[in-house]
């Protein structure tokens, strides 16, 4: 059996991509629908009455289905379900759609030059608006399908466990996927640190992205997933199936044989902290083996909102978050918007290149006020709930700003002031920026992407963006020297941290705390308590020395324990 | 034809959600109803689209007229309910 899980059966079919959250999955394929758009060739109306009446039940027939998946929604998507159902329904929309056919569009095109009608209103009006354009465009792409006869874009329904294949999720649509049904994730596009990746790991769920033509499997396929390795077998043996299963029990089995805080075969402490994005993170994580949060992402309490949330709405949210925790350590990113996620409330205007413009703490020194309104409230939660509230800023560049930023912590009261090194110059002088803080936090996502000059976002650059990167590994090397002179201590909070080879890289390094999807930890924990602080720094050294990333990976896994180098 | 003004209470204006609650009251009448800016085209109350598009902010006046049979008491419920911040609730 352990033959058939090194090389799969002639019959079935590999494809490779890049496993971007662990374990593995098996189960029938469910394709996710691209959006629709009006064929160009589309015959011309010439009865525009008749066709308006299709016209007419196919925006009905949008409106039965969102009301109908408004009625097994939660709160917060019923409400949105409904009005996008409003506006199929919409009269105006209907005429605009019957006036496109009389001047002899077809179906499909009047549908769609009818929503652009009204998109290009929306789009003037900007603001909050113009973030309803995406819904707009989402009634008018689900009527097309309906008049052509097409399936509807998104998430068809299924009721078995099923692998859902896409060519890139929504995070709005991986965020409503049933976590019961779906066993795996699989997209063409995406990359290491997209979204969907961050989410799937969030999750639980395996994922595989960047899997060569997986839009093209046919739905019902039966693949098996492998998020370790990033391998997908469609149509694979018994036999395969039986080895992934085997793999999953040993897994399973290593994961509950660790408990309790992070520690090296010989004891030494490296602290399992949860990554999280809201209240409904913080209350999952809350009740898990960890030792706390290292990192809380604090933009949603912005994003969702016109205007700049008060410090008694900020102070409610942050207790809410706190509270799971009881006197454990949360560390809080303070907020991380730039040009690519722009505020109505603290819009900078746009930027020829957001991911190196005014974001981040370059934004907080625009707009101090915010700043200072999300640190009171930091610290009227911290004083409600007792907990270990540590604050860092993102996008700290130089020892300047870093001084700035603590002072500005300390003066609202709050006990301990830290900083991201996401910016290589930060990393190479981590010494002189921690100078006034308490502790630094390695953001392996963007230092990946500034050291290697790729954008995150884009899924053809992977191999760039890969941690495993001889120069992202001597950065991180150079700012936990820094620290180490500094005497700070340095962490880790990107997805690197939840990778059980390197996060052993990682302490051998020097890095104190590794923060991570939940669903990551039991798995690290397990790969610290194979290995002693020598092990980890002797697995360091053959990284380090070697030229390629691909190299450097398999230089660690080579040198691994077997234990734990068999389950991934 | 019974007419009434009255200034948006939503702290945000009269966007998706409070827009969206707005035009379901209007449509549950069965009445022509329509909503404007004073002295502006006014556009059919049951059309979110229409609503949205009038893009009418926190504070603003609006004017609300019906036609037919009991168009006064349903103009006293949407004026009771435009100057709630629907947003809030």
């Amino acid at each position: 059996m352990t033959d058939s899980t090194a090389t799969p059966p002639t019959d079935a079919e590999l494809r490779r991509g890049i496993g971007v959250s662990p374990g593995t999955a098996y189960g029938p394929v469910v394709q996710v629908a691209p959006a629709v758009t009006a064929p160009a060739n589309e015959a011309p109306t010439t009865d525009p009455e008749a066709a308006l009446v299709d016209v007419k039940a196919a925006f009905d027939s949008v409106a039965a289905d969102l009301e109908g998946r408004a009625r097994h929604a939660d709160d917060t998507a019923q409400q949105i379900l409904k009005a996008t159902a409003l506006i199929a329904k919409d009269k105006g929309l209907h005429k605009a759609a019957g006036k496109h056919l009389t001047a002899g569009k077809g179906k499909a095109n009047a549908i769609s030059a009818a929503i652009e009608d009204y998109a290009a209103q929306f789009e003037a009006l900007g603001g909050y608006f113009a973030e309803r354009v995406t819904d707009l465009r989402d009634v008018g792409s689900r009527a097309i399908a309906a008049v052509l006869g097409v399936p509807a874009p998104g998430v068809p329904h299924f009721d078995v466990p099923s692998v859902i294949v896409a060519e890139d999720l929504a995070p709005a649509e991986t965020a409503t996927l049933d976590r019961a049904l779906v066993a795996g994730i699989i997209t063409q596009a995406g990359g290491r640190t997209s979204h969907t990746a961050i989410l799937a790991a969030q999750m639980g769920i395996p994922a595989v992205v960047q899997c060569p033509d997986a839009t093209q499997i046919a739905p019902g396929t039966r693949v098996a997933v492998d998020g370790d390795s990033g391998e997908v077998t469609l149509n694979p043996t018994g036999a395969y199936v039986d080895g992934l299963r085997e793999r999953r029990e040993k897994r399973a089995a290593a994961l509950t044989a660790t408990s309790g805080p992070g520690r090296t075969k010989d004891g030494h402490h490296v602290a399992l902290l949860a990554n999280i994005g809201g209240i409904k993170d913080a209350e999952e994580a809350g009740p898990q083996d960890l030792e706390g949060v290292g990192l809380f992402r604090t933009e949603f309490v912005f994003l969702s909102s016109d205007k700049a949330p008060t410090v008694e709405e900020q102070t409610e949210i942050y207790t809410k978050v706190f509270a799971p925790f009881g006197d454990r350590r949360v560390v809080v990113r303070t907020l991380d918007a730039g040009a690519d996620k722009p505020l109505a409330f603290a819009d900078l205007g746009p930027e020829e290149n957001p991911a190196l413009g005014r974001r981040g703490l370059r934004l907080s020194a625009e707009r101090p006020d915010l700043l200072d309104a999300q640190l009171e409230a930091l610290e009227n939660a911290r004083k409600a709930t007792g907990a270990d509230v540590r604050v860092m800023a993102p996008m700290v560049a130089t020892a300047e700003e870093a001084a700035w930023f603590a002072r500005r912590v300390r003066e609202n009261g709050l006990p301990k002031a830290g900083v991201m090194i996401e910016v290589p110059g930060a990393a190479l002088r981590a010494e002189h920026v921690l100078g006034d803080c308490d502790f630094g936090s390695l953001g392996t996502n963007d230092l990946a992407q500034y050291t290697m000059a790729a954008d995150r976002m884009q899924g053809e650059l992977s191999d760039l963006l890969d941690p495993w990167q001889p120069a992202v590994l001597d950065v991180i090397k150079a700012a936990c020297d820094g620290a180490a002179k500094a005497g700070k201590p340095m962490g880790v909070c990107g997805e690197a941290g939840g990778d059980p080879l390197l996060a052993l890289v990682l302490t051998g390094l020097g890095v104190g705390s590794l923060s991570m999807a939940p669903s990551k930890v039991s798995m690290v924990r397990f790969a610290l308590s194979l290995h002693s602080l020598a092990d980890c720094q002797g697995l360091a050294a053959r990284a380090l020395a070697a030229p390629t990333a691909a190299e450097a990976a398999a230089a660690v896994k080579e040198a691994a324990h077997e234990e734990l180098s068999v389950l991934i | 034809m019974a007419q009434r003004t009255v200034s948006i209470a939503s702290s945000v204006g009269l966007h998706a959600r409070p827009a969206a609650i707005f035009v379901e009251q209007a449509s549950q009448s069965g009445l022509d109803v329509e909503i404007g800016r004073p002295g502006e085209d006014a556009v059919d109350a049951t059309s979110i689209l229409g609503v949205m598009a009038l893009g009418a902010k926190h504070g603003e006046e609006v004017v609300l007229t019906a036609e037919g049979e009991g168009a006064e008491e349903v103009l006293d419920g949407l004026v009771e309910l435009l100057s709630r911040d629907l947003d809030a609730e």
